[in-house]
């Protein structure tokens, strides 16, 4: 069946377009699909991939969203897709529908389809793939794996992508065995030959050699803040699988096996204990901090929960512990594979009774090395459980972030820890004694010495000196220093970034971790609009002075968030008193990754409500 | 309740170790626990067995969960490290403390609503692990610290002080920790020092999951009549299958035993375990007979003490992890961090 390019003109764009794959789960589609975004890339061309994957193993579908942006645009864009790459029957009407007009259809035409399941508004172009297959390979196993290579290759035709990358690349992934490169060469040929004799090459939509990736990496967010628990010198992990984290284990275990195996007696610098549950998990964390090693465990919502009790435990004692929360939607099972900002509560204020946590948000996976070396420090140092808020978006996809960079001078900050010299010396010892001022006593290793140092660790209520007690004066004093010791989390965890508008405004946007490429877009966007918001994004909880600064420097603010209820807005106006008329929701949901248009569109809409005067300070 | 501080005075006449230390110094604060309760005898046997092997104090951490007898550990080695964790979850944190620092000796103490209800899960996977400790369940079939209630390990029959009876099926600790691969499996009852502090020397010397199901009798909840963890129920129902010393080889061997009815056992870390047999059809090293004879004898009703099951060259879980022998929490930057250069490195594979 030949292009329907009578009927309608395609889009027109060179490097700036999104291009959507439609496939089975489990069909061998994921290699070249990564193929085409990774090819991508090494023209020069920055592009962000996103794997929209259902909880499942095998046969549903699975879709794979490819942003192309010259302009370096990493975040959603909105708005539909301008290529469909429809391989799955199942979501035919949908992917079709989900095309935007003068966009693009690509499917495998081997059987004719009734016109009724296309749009006039389309260009259609179909490629006969199950019959090229068929002709080139005998068994079924080959014809489906090689089938996405065809396609691969019929694109790199249509888009004019250079195909020598797309060989170097083949090259790379099957090192060593020169068979399966020659296979998958032949099969990415057959099918761009294919698509040069019978369809017009190249579409509207083309790719085109370009600079602007510079030296920048392309890594998952949990490989990169796994690469981080290693620098940042963590020996101990504890987790339960769950999606989405279980990757962020799997390559800390990776890594360790690279870095961490000592070369001589060939024995590892490492534990990691696939444990029985998300308790045994932070259990033994904790149990591991306590003892002077650096750990942490990854996981998801469900764990969250599950962890409570043992985060109050670590809150009130004072031991160590690093928590990667790979978010994604809740509440309860939720969307296991959908992307959502919904434990910041619930890890901001985990465990009953009064406790506050301290929270990094990464933006990419720049930040989740940087930050996840950072928490151990943090964990030592505040002697107190770190969250790292990751989600699915930021943690299992590949991303485009700085080189990673490690300052060789730098050494591990364990904080307070009393040695056995100054217990000699006759240090006064008193584990819960705030010597500094600053909220953080000492404590001592088990083992140090053979008469000093040693006290009791427990949960329940005790004096400076760690005996127990339930004396009114002895837990208040208590708690009360363990708010001070939170005031000075402020100074220690990773400052805000601002961004001031190109014209001055009295409107300021708010957001955090993955929202990231999409707000600064939206804020390009509302600026041609002429409507100018300065930014804030947040790094760290507790809030630094700049947050308040900020807020009382605009007379409106959107606080930006993909959660139903508002989660960081709540926390501003409980940590902060901010008055919570001052604070406009803009709220995204629904599991897909924030959008640059929705961001836009919504504040947008939402600026011609605001002219009302302030009736009172924002910040008291 | 709060602490008060022993007197610091002794008798100069006291025994010394060889580390110089009397029995005054492993011992620690004055018990708050029921006069008579079983479980401060399991800690004055704790004392015992630590000062008889000339351990140093500080060296030794103790880790419990929640309840009457995880209240112990204040009251035994005062110059030790202590964890009162959470209720059931001593385990994890005794596994995290250990891969911290494999070089202490940790002892986890426990009890029967503790390991055997809400800690179950982390009771068998932490004998699965094969994590080198000393874990003690003191069993007294009740919640204590709760006021009385039924524990998993109550005997299906057992009756409450108020009459009511308990319909459920008894856990099996003991039965458990052989099944689950533990390398030392040992019950004993509290009223018993002769059996019991052998017991818990020869635990701390095994390089592996050691575990004592220790009954010990509660005074205020489980000792009357119908309770099957009463001292008068235990002494009459113990068919004790052998007696322990642990010989660490300053010991002269003085008194002579009949053909057949000694057996040296010689642990991984060189002390020797003397079991002194008193039924001859009893193998400690056969797993399965164990469990067949304690399902055999359980059923008659009959307690079964002693030290059951025992493999003197155990693994532990930092041998299945082949890890270093330096304790992780004294390797800094120089031994964990890859550096700018493997860094660089990666950055070029990812582009």
């Amino acid at each position: 069946m030949l292009q329907l390019t009578e009927r309608v003109t395609g889009l027109q764009r060179v490097n700036d377009f999104v291009v959507k794959f439609a496939n089975v789960n489990g069909s061998g589609s994921a290699s070249a699909n990564a193929l085409f975004a990774k090819a991508i890339l090494r023209m020069g061309v920055p592009m962000t991939p996103r794997n929209i994957f259902p909880s499942n193993i095998q046969g549903l579908p699975t879709w794979y969203q490819v942003r192309v942006s010259e302009a370096g645009y990493l975040g959603a864009r909105g708005g539909g897709v301008d290529l469909m790459v429809a391989m799955n029957p199942q979501t035919w009407a949908q992917d079709v529908a989900e095309i935007v007009p003068g966009g693009y259809l690509f499917y495998d035409n081997t059987k004719p389809m009734p016109p009724s399941k296309f749009r006039d508004d389309i260009v259609v172009i179909g490629v006969p793939l199950t019959e090229i297959t068929n002709k080139a390979y005998t068994e079924s196993r080959q014809r489906q794996l090689f089938k996405n290579i065809v396609y691969l290759g019929a694109l790199a035709a249509l888009l004019q992508m250079d195909v020598a990358e797309i060989e170097k690349l083949l090259a790379e992934q099957f090192r060593g065995r020169d068979k399966l490169v020659a296979a998958n060469v032949q099969a990415l040929h057959m099918g761009r030959d294919w698509a040069l004799a019978h369809l017009e090459c190249p579409i509207g939509l083309t790719l085109r050699r370009a600079n602007t990736v510079g030296d920048r990496i392309f890594i998952e967010g949990n490989a990169a803040a796994a690469l981080g628990a290693v620098y940042g010198g963590a020996t101990v992990c504890a987790w339960y699988p769950i999606t989405p984290s279980s990757s962020l284990a799997e390559a800390f275990t990776r890594y360790c096996n690279r870095y961490r195996v000592d070369p001589e007696t060939k024995k590892n610098k490492f534990a990691i204990v696939q444990a029985e549950d998300e308790l045994a998990s932070i259990g033994i964390v904790i149990g591991a901090a306590w003892n002077g090693a650096r750990a942490f465990t990854a996981t998801s919502g469900p764990g969250i929960s599950l962890m409570q009790e043992f985060v109050g435990l670590a809150y009130f004692a004072e031991i160590p512990a690093v928590i990667f929360d790979v978010q994604r939607a809740g509440p309860s099972t939720g969307m296991p594979t959908r992307t959502q900002q919904t434990d910041i509560l619930s890890c901001a204020y985990a465990s009953h009774g009064d406790t506050k946590h301290v929270l990094l948000f990464p933006e990419d996976p720049y930040e989740c090395f940087e930050f996840a070396a950072l928490s151990f420090d943090l964990a030592d140092r505040l002697q107190t459980p770190i969250f790292m808020m990751l989600d699915l978006e930021i943690g299992m996809n590949d991303r485009l972030c700085k080189p990673l960079i490690w300052d060789d001078s730098r050494k591990m900050d364990r904080g307070k820890v009393m040695t056995a010299e100054e217990l000699e010396a006759g240090k006064d010892f008193g584990r819960y004694l705030d010597v500094d001022g600053d909220g953080i006593p000492y404590r001592t290793y088990p083992g140090t010495h053979p008469s000093r140092g040693a006290f009791f660790t427990r949960g329940t209520s005790k004096d400076r000196r760690a005996r127990y007690s339930e004396e009114g004066p002895d837990y208040a004093e208590n708690m009360m220093r363990l708010l001070k010791k939170f005031d000075t989390a402020k100074q220690l965890v990773p400052r805000p970034i601002t961004r001031t508008a190109a014209e001055p405004t009295r409107l300021g946007a708010i957001y955090f971790g993955s929202t990231s490429p999409a707000m600064d877009e939206a804020e390009e966007i509302l600026a041609e609009q002429g409507i100018h918001v300065d930014l804030l994004r947040v790094r760290g909880f507790p809030f630094h002075n700049d947050v308040k600064t900020f807020i009382s420097e605009h007379d409106q603010l959107f606080v930006v968030e993909q959660n139903r209820d508002g989660q960081l807005r709540t926390l501003l106006i409980n940590e902060l008193e901010i008055d919570p008329a001052r604070l406009t929701r803009v709220l995204h949901f629904d599991g897909t990754p924030i959008t640059a248009r929705f961001i836009s569109g919504a504040i947008a809409d939402k600026v011609g409500e605001l002219k009302v005067v302030p009736f009172r300070k924002a910040v008291p | 309740m709060t602490f008060i501080p022993k007197p610091k005075l002794h008798h100069p006449g006291l025994p010394k170790n060889a580390l110089g230390f009397t029995r005054r110094d492993y011992e620690g604060a004055v018990s708050t626990l029921c006069a008579g309760c079983g479980h401060d005898s399991i800690s004055g046997a704790i004392v015992r067995a630590c000062f008889n092997l000339d351990l140093p104090p500080h060296r030794i951490a103790k880790l419990s969960g929640i309840g009457c007898s995880s209240k112990t550990p204040t009251y035994f080695l005062g110059a030790s490290h202590g964890f009162n964790s959470v209720h059931g979850r001593m385990p994890s944190v005794l596994t995290g403390a250990n891969l911290a620092n494999r070089d202490l000796i940790y002892l986890g103490v426990s009890g029967d609503g503790d390991s055997a209800s809400i800690g179950i899960g982390q009771f068998a996977h932490i004998m699965r692990r094969g994590v080198n400790m000393t874990y003690i369940v003191e069993n007294n079939g009740v919640y204590g610290l709760t006021k009385g209630q039924f524990s998993a390990t109550s005997d299906r029959g057992a009756k409450s002080r108020r009459g009511v009876e308990n319909k459920d099926e008894a856990i099996d600790l003991v039965g458990m920790a052989l099944q689950l691969g533990a390398t030392f499996v040992a019950r004993s009852f509290s009223g018993d020092k002769d059996q019991l502090i052998p017991l818990i020397e020869a635990a701390l010397k095994h390089q592996g999951a050691a575990f004592i199901d220790c009954i010990s009798p509660c005074v205020a909840f489980n000792n009357h009549e119908g309770s099957h963890t009463s001292f008068d129920y235990v002494r009459e129902h113990n068919i004790a299958v052998n007696y322990l010393d642990v010989i660490t080889g300053r010991e002269e061997i003085t008194v002579e035993y009949a053909a057949g009815t000694v057996e040296m056992v010689k642990q991984h870390d060189g002390s020797v375990l003397r079991l002194r047999k008193l039924a001859n059809d009893y193998d400690v090293h056969d797993r399965i007979a164990a469990m067949t004879y304690l399902q055999e004898r359980g059923a008659a009703g009959e307690i079964v003490t002693g030290l059951l099951y025992v493999d003197p060259d155990p693994e532990d879980l930092h041998r299945h992890m082949n890890t270093v022998s330096m304790p992780f929490n004294d390797l800094d930057e120089t031994a964990l961090c890859p550096g700018s250069t493997a860094l660089e490195k990666l950055n070029a594979s990812l582009r």
